[in-house]
Parts: C-alpha cells; structure tokens; sequence
C-alpha cells in the first residue's frame, strides 16, 4: 500500500516536470494513469479540504441544506396542524400563487423596491457628488448621513413610530400645519407603505453613498479638469464623464438596494404587522406570517421558493459582477 | 461667502466660479440636518421631563427641566442589562467561530491549490447572494431539530461560516510575501504554526474590518431571533426592544422609547465616532455582508 502510493507521488512529481512526456512513457494502461493521478491530486488536496471542512459544514448545513429543505417542504402539507405530512406535489405553490394575501405582498414588495432603490440611490449620487472633496466639513456631514445605518431597523422603527404619531407626533407638529388635512401616515391604506419607504431611504441612502464616494475616486482629475477647459459645464461633465464611470457602481448599488427591499423589512414587524389592510404586507412578512402565526410550513416553504426563484435572476446578474470583483478563484 | 471659499480651495480654479456645485452641497447639508432630526429628537425627548404633556412631545427645542427619569424607567421596564448581555454573547460567539473559520478557508483559497477550487470557489460565493434571512423556514426547522430552539447558539450557528470573510481574508493573505512563508517553513514550520504566526499577524487590518461588519450586522439582527428566541430573558436588544417599544406605546411613553432606543443605539454610535474612519471602510469593502 504504502509502495503503491510512493510510487504515486513520485509519478505525479514526474508529470510536475514534463507533463508532456508523461502520457507517451504510460500509454500501456492511459485509464489506470487517470485514476492514479486523480487520487494523487485529492490526496496532495486534503489539507485544503481540511481547512475548508468547519465552514462547509456549516454552509451545508444553513445554505445549501436549507435551500434542499425548502424544495422538499413545499411539497408536503398537513391537512390539519396535529395531521402527519403528506405529499401534495405543487399545490402549496398554487395555493400562495392564488392567495390575495401573497400577490398583494407581491406587488407592495415590488412598489416598496422601485419606491426605496430609486430615491435612496439618486440621494446617495447627490451625497456623494457634494461630499466628494475630503476635509473635515465633508467628513462630518458624511458622519451625519451615515449614521442611520449603523442603528438596528428596530430602533429606527421606534423613532419613526413617534414621528408619524398621528397629531402630536414629530412630522404632524412641524409640517401637518401647513396641510389642510392631516394624513394619518401608518393608519391610512393609501399611505402607510409609502410611509415606511421613507425610513428605507432614510436608513439606507448613506450606506449607498460610500460606494459612490468609492466609485468617484476613479474619475479621473485631469480628464474633468481638461473637460473643463474644452468648455463643458458641470451637467456635461456629469452626464459624459461621472455618469460613465460610476456605471459599474450603479449597478452594484441596485442589486444591493434589490436585496434589501426583500430582505431588510423589519419595521414591518414592529410598525405595522402588514396592515392597514395588508397595504404594508412584504414578502417576507407573509413567509413569517406563514410560518409562525399559521403553522402553514408547507406554505411557507413554497413562497420561500417563489422568493428564491425570483431573485435568481438578479442573482445570475450580480454573480457575474461580484465574480469579476472577486477576480475569480 | 468666505465659508465656500475656503471649502473649494482645492478645486481647480476655473471651476470655482461655478454654481451648480454650490446648490448640490446646499442641499445635502439641507439634507443632512434633516438625516439628524430623527436622532436629535430622541436626544431631547429622553431628556424630557413627562410633566411636560404628550403635546409638547414634539418639540425639537430640549426643556428648560431636563431630568433622567425617562432613562430610569426604561432601564426598569425593559430588561436592558440582560438584553445587551445576550446581544454581546450573540455578536461575539458568532464573531469567534467565524475567525476560526475564515482564516482556515481563507488561507486555502489564497495559498493552496487542490481539486474541485473552482467548484468550491462558486459555492461559497453562493452563500453571498442567498440571503440567509429568506431561508429562516428551513432552518428554524433545523435549528428545533438539533434542540437548540430558544438558546443563544441556535441564534448564532447560520452564521458560523461566512463566505464574506473569506473572501476577505482570502485577499489579505495573498497580499502577504511568500518569501516569508518559506523562511518559516524551512524553520520546520507546521501549516497551523504558519498560519498562526505569519498570516494572523499581518492581517489583522482585514480582521478588524470584518469584525466592524460582523458585530454591527448581528447587533441588528431582528427577524431571525425572533423566530429562535422565546424566553424573554433571551432576547438579544433588538427584540427586546420591539416588545419594550410595543408595550410604553400603550401608555404612550414616548420619552421612556425614546431613552430606551438611545440605550440600544449608543453603543455602536459611540464606537462608530471613535472609530470613523476604519468604519466607512469597512462598509465600502462589504457590498453584501
């Protein structure tokens, strides 16, 4: 045993030397080579896979696992909640394709995304644009813009909570003057998920601005500064030099903003619980709602999955894009 | 006039003159003292005595009779002390584990070549884009399997590896100069021994800035303790104050929210303005955490 695997390795440092010559001075048995030279390469692997074990397992635990649990358990459901499990094959997946409750979150989800990528992202551009000169007045009011989003969303949720405090609250005290009718900002259907884009934006548009301020650093001086001299205006230099340069961080940052409109709704929670009338009710809300109030895991599961297939798209995009940020394996 | 000046110094000098510029800061300082309101409220709202009526709540001016009483029944109603126990149990737990396991990855995908990488390489950046936060059914479900419902291991144990840090560390560690590796391992240097004395050390920028991200995203944590966490001894500060803010909002104790939510915000805000500098760049390095 131990012969056979020297002699392994000392083919293998052979084919590290001339890899060409190898096949010709082996061609008696080419697929006994191929094994051969397979194991000899897992083999000089295992300390790599050593090192990788503790967060595969995890991964596979939490990750990969988890999206396998998920396909198998929006196949099955309990015709009661003490009942055992049967196989229904797709009917969870109709049975949240046709409830008003997940194509209404559906289309808020898809409102709320549009409503916070756009505004917190043309607000970072501004940000970024006006703080891009480094001293110590830009960096204060980079401070100051940064700082919602550092807080939780809950503690976010909680300021917000007195601020569109129908009355006495911050926004009717201040500003509500000057309306005929005071807007009942969370209670009001019409209104409330507008009103909880207004924290998105809030929390998440200095976060977007770093990577703006990031992207600005590779605009170079000289081509503005000779833009300048050739006559072109502030717009100008905007539209043809700033704008093309910062595309791939436009792209970046909508991915990001995408993600976080399906993912970061925690003051859905705290705020308003989906309502008035569902009017706030985001995706995962109703994968929460499911899952926890109803006991419904097939459910769950299944809109999970929609939620995952969705996203795939944006996936396959951003994939190819971080890739190219990573530089490849 | 003089203020704008002074503000443009080093801007090419033709350039000065123009207005446009001028406007775009106007409006983001406009903007930023806007940002600001929600945090200066709760400032002056925590220091608000109660005798001063739910009317003037509002007021962005501080009262003549600031008191600490807001802050006192906060500290008694919510369970704070506890809450931001286990919120640094969480944080640090998850920080540890995901050390041990970034660096041992990490040094794999910069210094080892070995079958599959490519492979593995995908799968990890995989984990990047399934937000773990929508896959809460399934592993909620693992989690009560493995009988770690309502403990704080069960909160942390998702985030045990992470494909972010490795990545990080990944390009931390091919930064560093083999030669010195080489000079180790010629000393009769073990693979761990390496990795503990030579890649550790040098990187500890890399490691601070995934700390940054690390703790500040499982401080925020909100939905996934939820769903784990039952016993309200348990709650990490996020929840707990959700259900502190749910109950004073019954008996409309805004200034008692207001303290508590200065009370779970403070200690981020106050490392933050310590450590600005090394914050920002943490974030810019973190697209997806």
């Amino acid at each position: 045993m131990a012969a056979t695997m020297r002699s392994i390795s000392r083919r293998d440092e052979m084919s590290l030397a001339e890899p060409a010559a190898l096949p010709v001075a082996t061609s008696a048995a080419p697929r006994l080579h191929v094994l051969k030279r397979f194991s000899s390469r897992l083999k000089a692997s295992l300390p790599a896979y050593f090192l990788l074990l503790p967060s595969l397992v995890f991964l596979a635990l939490f990750t990969y696992g988890a999206m396998g649990r998920v396909l198998i358990d929006a196949l099955y459901q309990r015709a009661t909640p003490k009942a055992p499990v049967r196989f229904v094959g797709l009917d969870n997946i109709s049975a949240v394709l046709t409830d008003p409750a997940f194509t209404g979150a559906v289309v808020n989800n898809l409102i709320y995304a549009i409503g916070t990528a756009v505004p917190s992202i043309g607000l970072a551009l501004l940000f970024a644009l006006a703080l891009s000169r480094t001293h110590a007045v830009n960096s204060a009011l980079r401070a100051a813009l940064f700082l919602p989003v550092l807080i939780p969303m809950v503690a976010a949720s909680a300021l917000f909570l007195f601020i569109f405090l129908p009355n006495v609250g911050l926004l009717d005290y201040y500003i509500g003057r000057l309306l005929p009718v005071l807007p009942n900002w969370l209670g009001d259907p019409d209104i409330a998920l507008y009103a909880i884009m207004i924290i998105t934006v809030w929390k998440n548009a200095g976060y977007y601005m770093l990577f703006f301020l990031a992207g600005l650093q590779a605009v170079p001086e000289d081509v503005m500064e000779a833009a300048h001299l050739d006559g072109a205006g502030p717009y100008q230099r905007f539209r043809h030099i700033i704008l093309p340069e910062l595309k791939p961080t436009f792209l970046f940052v909508t991915v990001i903003a995408i993600l976080n409109a399906v993912t970061q709704v925690d003051h859905v929670f705290v705020m308003t619980q989906g309502g008035p009338s569902n009017s706030t009710n985001l995706v995962l809300f109703y994968i929460y709602q499911q899952a926890v109030e109803h006991y419904d895991v097939g459910k769950a599961s299944a809109a999970t999955l929609l939620t995952l297939a969705a996203l795939m798209g944006l996936t396959a995009l951003s994939f190819r894009t971080m890739a190219n940020r990573e530089g490849g394996p | 006039m003089k203020l704008f000046d002074a503000l443009w110094k080093d801007a090419p000098l033709a350039t000065r003159g123009e207005i446009t510029p001028k406007l775009g800061f106007l409006l983001t300082v406009l903007l930023a003292i806007v940002w600001l309101i929600p945090f200066l409220w709760m400032g002056v709202a925590t220091l608000r005595p109660a005798s001063d009526g739910i009317n003037a709540m509002a007021e962005l001016m501080p009262s003549l009779k600031p008191t600490l009483d807001n802050i006192r029944d906060a500290w008694e109603i919510g369970d704070f002390p506890r809450y931001t126990l286990n919120t640094t149990i969480i944080c640090s737990g998850i920080l540890l584990v995901q050390f041990f396991t970034i660096t041992l990855a990490g040094f794999a995908f910069a210094r080892l070549s070995f079958a599959g990488k490519t492979l593995i390489f995908y799968l990890f950046l995989m984990q990047l884009m399934l937000v773990p936060v929508l896959l809460i059914v399934p592993n909620l479900k693992l989690v009560a399997q493995l009988g770690l419902y309502d403990t704080l291991a069960g909160v942390m144990m998702p985030f045990f590896a992470s494909a972010f840090g490795t990545f990080l560390m990944r390009q931390a560690f091919e930064a560093i100069p083999t030669e010195l590796e080489d000079a180790a391992l010629i000393d009769g240097a073990s693979l761990f021994q390496r990795i503990r004395h030579i890649y550790v050390p040098l990187s500890m920028p890399s490691f601070s800035a995934f700390a940054i991200i690390s703790v500040t995203s499982h401080w925020n944590d909100f939905l996934w303790p939820l769903m784990v966490i039952n016993s309200p001894d348990k709650r990490p500060l996020t929840v707990g104050l959700s259900v502190f803010t749910k109950t004073a909002e019954g008996t409309q104790a805004w200034g008692t929210i207001a303290a508590g939510t200065l009370m779970v915000i403070a200690p981020l805000l106050v490392t933050f303005l310590i450590f600005q500098k090394r914050f920002i760049s943490s974030f810019v390095t973190s697209g997806i955490k």
